[in-house]
């Protein structure tokens, strides 16, 4: 009977592990695929002061504007909750797509070398940002499903793995975002 | 069908498929042993000489291809959005980003090769470049990238393997039992009969597990295929670019046929896109079909 109930207590334990490391595995790679989303989201903020730099010495008048990206690439950077990072990354985008929309009035910019690498470059950025999180939702479902199925919640609320967040996406992914400078 | 169970569907097949190859050398191998006393001993030779004759292209595949095809590593300054478009989709798929190289060929065609994801390279011809849009690339190097993740070199190298196994199986025993058949003859008549049976199957036992590798090849291009549409969640830029790809469908100079089904469409098809028992690759038109019949994730 003793040898039963040691045998029982054994194999419970064993699941327990098993689940636990399971469990330490998908939110490790929830991690790195966050760390994926925060390279490229730097690659962009780096890329950020020169396109002003370039793109001011055409359209001066566009002075709103300028600050408002600069406001937004210091948000996207200075970390915070997945949230706050992902809604600010958003109208980041957003917004440097306006600006290469007011760059298309000035023929002197867009004929400009320097300019057309910032652009594809840009462009290949935020593509690879939208790779990046399409990555980062996927571990993040993966890795919240597992805390809420039966039997593996039970050893995350005790080990306190709680539900990852997930990165937001822009509300009209395909159409440019209005954004007014008047 | 939804994305997800088109793709298990895909590997599943291929794996039952592989189990036939294995199952089909482990049977002539027990007809042989049972009928002629080999204890096994000719499966253990001829599987361990395949597989060292398979090692060195297994271990050096991604030089070998690039070497044959003649391709050259593309620079990033030349070819800034090729690179984007890979890393793009590297990231998508958690892999790190391939080695990229490009093939000076009007054919539009596309490859990749490389063991495991670390050591993987795709390479695409000027071609491809020339004729496919952003999205249009990214669906192609979607396809190239989950033939790395899917690790396909390593499955078709086990299934030359097995193929090659058979073949010097059946090199060996023929040359012993034309060598050995007057020290045999007068043995006892009840396993001859097995003998023969098992001489039988090790003669169309090559064709068979040939057709079973074609078939898997073809497996394989579906499974990358549909992973392609789960990598970009837009199905519809591979079949436009597979639609690109047979509209200027023209012979690649520099491949050869022993690379065929590493492409992303049979780079010596010409005329007529006939899908048969022995094509490496599905036909595009049935492709397309599976590709616009997912629904949903």
């Amino acid at each position: 009977m003793f040898g039963y109930l040691l045998f029982f207590v054994l194999g419970v334990l064993l699941i327990g592990v098993f689940l636990y490391n399971r469990l330490v595995v998908l939110r490790v790679r929830v991690d790195n695929s966050w760390r994926q989303i925060d390279v490229q989201l730097k690659r962009r903020a780096d890329m950020i002061p020169n396109l002003v730099e370039v793109v001011k010495g055409y359209a001066t008048h566009e002075r709103e504007l300028f600050a408002k990206v600069t406001e937004l690439r210091a948000k996207t950077t200075s970390g915070g909750s997945v949230k706050e990072v992902s809604d600010a990354s958003n109208v980041l985008s957003g917004v440097l797509k306006s600006l290469f929309a007011v760059a298309e009035a000035y023929p002197d910019l867009k004929a400009n070398q320097n300019f057309l690498m910032l652009q594809e470059e840009l462009s290949g950025t935020e593509s690879k940002i939208a790779f990046a999180r399409q990555f980062y939702n996927d571990t993040v479902m993966n890795y919240n499903t597992t805390t809420h199925v039966f039997p593996t919640n039970l050893v995350a609320s005790i080990f306190g793995y709680k539900a990852a967040e997930f990165f937001s996406i822009p509300e009209e992914e395909k159409e440019v975002p209005r954004v007014s400078f008047s | 069908m939804s994305l997800s169970s088109q793709i298990r569907q895909n590997v599943i097949i291929s794996l039952i498929l592989i189990f036939f190859m294995f199952l089909l050398i482990v049977g002539v191998g027990y007809f042989l042993d049972v009928g002629g006393e080999f204890h096994g001993v000719i499966t253990t030779i001829s599987l361990g000489m395949a597989i060292f004759f398979s090692l060195g292209s297994y271990l050096y595949s991604d030089k070998i291809a690039l070497s044959i095809t003649g391709a050259r590593e593309a620079s990033y300054e030349e070819f800034r959005y090729l690179h984007n478009a890979t890393e793009g989709v590297a990231i998508a798929a958690g892999i790190p980003k391939p080695r990229v190289y490009v093939i000076d060929d009007l054919s539009p065609n596309a490859f990749a090769t490389g063991r495991d994801p670390k050591r993987s390279a795709i390479a695409v011809t000027t071609g491809l470049l020339k004729i496919l849009d952003r999205q249009e690339l990214e669906g192609v190097i979607a396809h190239e990238i989950s033939h790395i993740r899917n690790y396909d070199i390593l499955l078709a190298t086990i299934a030359a393997v097995l193929v090659g196994a058979v073949v010097i199986m059946r090199d060996i025993v023929l040359r012993m039992s034309f060598r050995g058949s007057s020290r045999r003859r007068g043995k006892g008549g009840g396993n001859a009969v097995v003998l023969i049976v098992g001489l039988i199957l090790l003669i169309l036992a090559p064709i068979f597990m040939t057709l079973i590798r074609l078939a898997i090849s073809r497996q394989r291009e579906f499974l990358a295929d549909s992973t392609s549409a789960l990598l970009t969640r837009y199905p519809e830029g591979l079949v436009q670019a597979l639609e690109k790809l047979e509209e200027h469908k023209q012979p690649m100079r520099s491949s050869t046929e022993a690379m065929a089904h590493m492409f992303i469409v049979n780079p010596f098809s010409k005329g007529i896109d006939l899908e048969g028992l022995f094509s490496t690759h599905p036909s595009i038109a049935s492709r397309i079909l599976r590709l616009r019949s997912i629904r949903g994730l």
